[in-house]
């Protein structure tokens, strides 16, 4: 059997803060922001809430899914720009909480928003050439905005986890292809607590070169075209660019429907186009076809074309879908969003 | 807590291990060495599943503050908090807090289950410790 993935799982935390809420404090206008980023609301962790805690629930759910024995895991990979520890591995935490034991490989993946997909890549090299017998990949991030910022309307919090090998998969992985190039949109100085950006440079030369290049490449290598798929999911850094990405590639709006989730829960980051593929994963029918793009800036992209298989309908009942996460809501006020990501300095 | 003792309690924290009497049976959390039941020596590890009911509750609004500074633990949790006694369902009782809700929703009885959460920051240079807490499972 090909190798895939043979279960998801995905997280979001229950805090939202309003567009509207964010534009009060800055004086912005709600709402052309909000037309202008196809944005309503972002998802904001708990004080107690990180990137090892929303990886831990994600993966803990992708394990109800699946039937495997978790000492089976001989890889763990997660992606994030929030790892808690700059030294001392967001994997450890996750494989203990797990209960993997110890015969398991780990390092943790950075690469702005796209090294939860690497993360599958490099599970899926393991599990092809036998070196272990499954993976878990994920990307989880709880984003980091500068008040004021216009990243502050979409920075956001949640993860998915995604379980790789080649024993019962619920979704095969036909082809994988990467466009990586030295592009600086956007970045983090070691010991800088919010990212930086080039502004209007981060559209064309970064986000669209790449997952267009990507998605580009793949169809020409796998001889498909737009209409062969059933489903598709780009990285949502906001709602503008992956609407855009999808109209230039001759994708539909209800081809990119299903794993559009940005309006509602924001930009998570590692977790975007991961959370975009679970939620494809909550709904899609068995012999659907799914092509996924990541984007990360400075800056690549990765891309995947899946195909679901008969064991999903049985697999999604065993874990909470996307849609309940994102209904279980409560809506903070901005000095209580300020409080729970630690903007105000309590000493 | 030390290092080491964070380090020890990892079972405990992450997955609600206590462990059960291989004479009598009787469950405990936290895990124990000896049964105050029956003297054995002979207690076995045990998982909860991490699902159970509000026993009694209490709203913390004044912690213990620390204006000197002293104390390195930063406890990851927001003023006011809620404490609260919660029966597993396999019996053992055990003191937690309830996150994701408002004090106004906690009621003795109500339903919950365990989530993965921050505990405790070392300061900003220090470990960050795991573990369980709960919340309203409706
Ligand atoms: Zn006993």
């Amino acid at each position: 059997m090909k190798t895939g993935i043979v279960s998801w799982g995905a997280y979001i935390p229950c805090y939202r803060i309003k567009v509207e809420e964010i534009s009060k404090i800055w004086g912005s206008d709600a709402e052309s922001i909000k037309r202008g980023l196809k944005i309503s609301e972002k998802a904001v962790p708990g004080i107690d809430e990180d990137t090892v805690t929303i990886s831990v629930t994600a993966s803990r759910n992708a394990l109800k899914r699946s039937k495997i024995d978790p000492i089976e895991i001989g890889a763990v990979y997660f992606g994030s720009e929030s790892h808690p520890y700059a030294v001392k591995p967001t994997g450890t935490i996750v494989a203990e909480a797990l209960e993997t034991g110890p015969d398991y490989t780990t390092v943790d993946l950075e690469f702005a928003c796209k090294a939860g997909t690497a993360a599958i890549q490099i599970c899926m090299g393991l599990v092809k050439s036998g070196m272990i017998k499954y993976g878990l990949a994920g990307g989880a991030d709880t984003a980091q905005s500068a008040p004021g910022d216009a990243l502050e309307f979409t920075a956001a919090a949640g993860g998915a986890a995604f379980i790789i090998g080649k024993k019962d998969v619920c979704a095969e992985i036909n082809h994988t292809v990467s466009f990586t190039t030295d592009t600086p949109d956007f970045w983090r100085r070691e010991d800088q607590k919010y990212p930086s950006h080039g502004g209007g440079f981060t559209g064309k030369p970064a986000y669209f070169r790449h997952v267009l290049g990507a998605a580009k490449k793949m169809m020409k290598t796998m001889g498909t075209t737009p209409k062969d798929y059933d489903h598709a999911v780009f990285h949502q850094p906001n709602g503008k660019f992956p609407s855009r990405a999808a109209k230039m590639l001759g994708f539909s709006e209800e081809q990119t429907k299903q794993g559009f989730l940005v309006p509602f829960i924001g930009n998570t980051y590692s977790g975007a186009s991961m959370l975009g593929l679970a939620a494809v994963l909550d709904q899609a029918k068995p012999g659907q076809r799914i092509i996924v793009t990541s984007y990360g800036s400075g800056a690549g992209s990765d891309c995947f074309d899946i195909s679901v298989t008969e064991k999903i309908t049985e697999a999604r009942k065993k874990a909470p879908l996307i849609k309940t996460y994102i209904e279980n809501k409560r809506y903070l006020n901005y000095a209580d969003y300020s409080k729970k990501t630690k903007q105000y300095i309590m000493e | 807590m030390t290092v080491p003792q964070i380090w020890r309690k990892i079972p405990q924290f992450y997955n609600l291990y206590g462990k059960k009497c291989s004479s009598c049976n009787k469950l405990y959390f936290p895990p124990r060495d000896i049964c105050v039941e029956c003297g054995d020596h002979k207690l076995e590890n045990f998982k909860f599943r991490g699902k159970g009911n509000i026993i009694t509750y209490t709203i913390i609004r004044t912690p213990l503050s620390d204006p000197e500074g002293e104390l390195i633990d930063r406890p990851a949790r927001e003023i006011p908090y809620i404490l609260a006694v919660i029966e597993l369902e396999e019996g053992p009782r055990l003191t937690s807090e309830i996150v994701d809700c408002s004090p106004d929703e906690v009621k003795i009885g109500k339903k919950v289950e365990s989530v993965f959460r921050k505990i405790v920051e070392k300061g900003p240079k220090g470990v960050i410790q795991y573990g369980y807490k709960f919340r309203l499972s409706g």
